[in-house]
């Protein structure tokens, strides 16, 4: 079977979107949770995305260090490393961030947020320089699923980024059913709409918070080590730009609104790449943040999300 | 069972409850009525700690519960069907049901959803409905159900009947007294209906203004003058 050259060009696209919108979703999940939940941006999340890139870096190379050459347990072992501390940070972030001024001025957590951020980079760029660093290339190879001869435009698709995207996917649903279906998401949906009667039912509110932001944290942590292999180089800035850019899939899919973060996130990747291999790629953001204008002037409540009404 | 002894509660720096001393004992029902504003569901609320207890004490089953959380107050057996119904309205009927329940021991779950269904067939009806889009009817009777799913000690109903056609309301009010009677739970009742109220409550208070006026039984706050003029319509009236 011969794929026309644009087919495939845009089957390639299509993949390539699909790797960057899987991690923008897992990302962006964290915002719309913390956002539903305590009715805040969580500024910090970007670089809690970034400290869970780091984790896994620093954990590959000491495996790598010490001879270890299994490709599932690096996975595992990264991924709980990268995870557990991920997570212990976000709960960190809450606890002295947000839990202190919950009343007070919206700005203040804001601030707070910001200055833990700041922080977090600070620490990251003295610990481990300001230069990007890079680990050696991972699970290497592929599948072509078309042609490549007689120059023609070769489709593939690396192990890496079918393991992305499987292993996002499946992620995602688990999340979903936690959310949907267990005693731990019904009470995390009842806090999202109602914090003092869900209290009143016996729900310790701090505790769903606590875990919210953990839940959130650990995603990011996913995200991160998924960027660092699949990138190969990280920096201590990366926070600030993915966690731009995940936001804006939050709101593109509706604040708040969990699918709306996964939609958002796959949609912001697919722009992303198509806008790159078929227009200027140098113009991607500005094509990213053209669609959320577009997007909100017909919808302000983003895509999935609920129009907002004025609480009372 | 409840004590409320000399209780004062703020919002900023407006005093909401001005010393109210309260008492509800086992197995009664106790009605507390009083004009829009005059701290009744201020008062329920700060049962539960929020607002929290600035001076005085509250005593449940022995216990000072004025310093406890929101959560550790729900978790000792008292449970509130709030004012404004406060249904998750992106939540099934069903799932309100469950969230109201995670006080009781699970094994007992499908006996109280049974009870709950018995006393209000509707909700059964609307299980799968998000409560959102319920009347405002059938809201109160799932906040009343939802209360009931903790297995309570002590239940408290703000104002039940607001806003309720007739028959809707007496078919709360005939719950509330099912509730007391079959369950044995305690119940502390608010109410702008002052007239069924005072019939069906044991005992009565009146609150004025963040203060307590007048307590007595229900037939004797329904004979007094003073409450007939305040929250009955007049003298004349019955
Ligand atoms: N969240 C609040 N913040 C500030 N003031 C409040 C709040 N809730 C109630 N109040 C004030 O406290 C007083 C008592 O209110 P409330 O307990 O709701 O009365 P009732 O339930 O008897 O109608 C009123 O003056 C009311 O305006
Ligand atoms: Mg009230």
């Amino acid at each position: 079977m011969q794929v026309p050259p644009p087919m495939a060009y845009f089957l390639q696209q299509l993949i390539n979107g699909l790797v960057l919108g899987s991690i923008y979703g897992l990302i962006a999940i964290g915002y719309t949770m913390v956002y539903g939940i305590v009715g805040m941006i969580n500024f910090a999340h970007g670089e809690i995305y970034m400290l869970g890139a780091f984790l896994a870096l620093i954990a590959f190379v000491a495996l790598s260090a010490i001879g270890l050459s299994s490709v599932p347990i690096t996975l595992v072992i990264v991924l709980v490393v990268s995870v557990t501390f991920t997570a212990a940070w976000g709960w960190t972030v809450e606890r002295v961030a947000y839990r202190p001024l919950r009343n007070s001025p919206r700005l203040a957590p804001l601030i707070s947020a910001i200055g833990v951020s700041i922080f977090l980079q600070n620490f990251v760029q003295l610990t481990q320089g300001a230069r990007s660093k890079a680990i050696q290339p991972f699970l290497r190879g592929g599948v072509t699923l078309y042609g490549g001869g007689d120059g023609a435009f070769a489709v593939t698709v690396s192990w890496l980024q079918i393991f992305i995207v499987v292993f996002t996917t499946v992620l995602m649903i688990g999340f979903t059913l936690l959310i949907a279906r267990t005693s731990l998401g019904r009470a995390q949906r009842a806090c999202s709409q109602d914090l003092k009667m869900a209290s009143l039912l016996g729900i310790d509110v701090d505790k769903t918070i606590s875990t919210t932001f953990v839940i959130g944290a650990a995603l990011a942590a996913v995200a991160g080590m998924l960027v660092t292999l699949y990138y190969g180089v990280i920096d201590f800035f990366i926070g600030f730009l993915a966690g731009i850019k995940a936001f804006t899939a939050a709101v593109l899919g509706g604040i708040g609104s969990l699918p709306g973060a996964m939609l958002g996130g796959l949609l912001i990747g697919l722009i992303e790449a198509f806008w790159s291999g078929y227009a200027a790629a140098e113009y991607k953001d500005v094509a990213v943040y053209g669609i959320l204008v577009l997007v909100l002037t017909v919808r302000p409540q983003g895509l999935l999300g609920r129009p907002a009404i004025e609480k009372v | 069972m409840l004590e409320l002894t000399d209780v004062r509660s703020f919002y900023g720096a407006i005093e909401a409850l001005k010393g109210v001393s309260i008492e509800v004992r086992q197995g009664e029902i106790v009605a507390l009525i009083g004009a829009n504003g005059a701290g009744k569901s201020t008062l329920l609320m700060t049962i539960f700690g929020s607002p929290r207890v600035r001076h005085g004490s509250i005593n449940f089953l022995g216990q000072d519960i004025s310093r406890l959380k929101t959560h550790e107050i729900a978790r000792l057996g008292i449970a509130q069907a709030p004012e404004g119904r406060r249904v998750f309205p992106r939540l099934t009927v069903l799932e309100n049901l469950k969230l109201g329940a995670i006080l009781a021991p699970p094994a007992n779950f499908d006996r109280n959803l049974a009870r709950a269904y018995a006393m209000f067939p509707r909700l059964q009806e609307r299980q799968g409905q998000r409560a959102g889009t319920l009347s405002g009817g059938e809201q109160q009777m799932l906040a009343i159900a939802r209360a009931l799913m903790s297995e309570p000690k002590l239940l408290l109903l703000d104002e039940p009947s607001l806003g309720l056609a007739p028959l809707i309301v007496r078919q709360i009010f005939a719950a509330i007294a099912e509730i007391n009677r079959e369950h044995g739970t305690t119940v502390l009742l608010v109410e702008q209906n002052a007239h069924q109220a005072l019939k069906l409550a044991n005992r009565a208070y009146v609150l004025v203004n963040g203060r307590i006026q007048s307590t007595g039984t229900g037939a004797e706050l329904l004979a007094s003058d003073e409450v007939r003029e305040a929250y009955l319509g007049g003298a004349g009236h019955h």
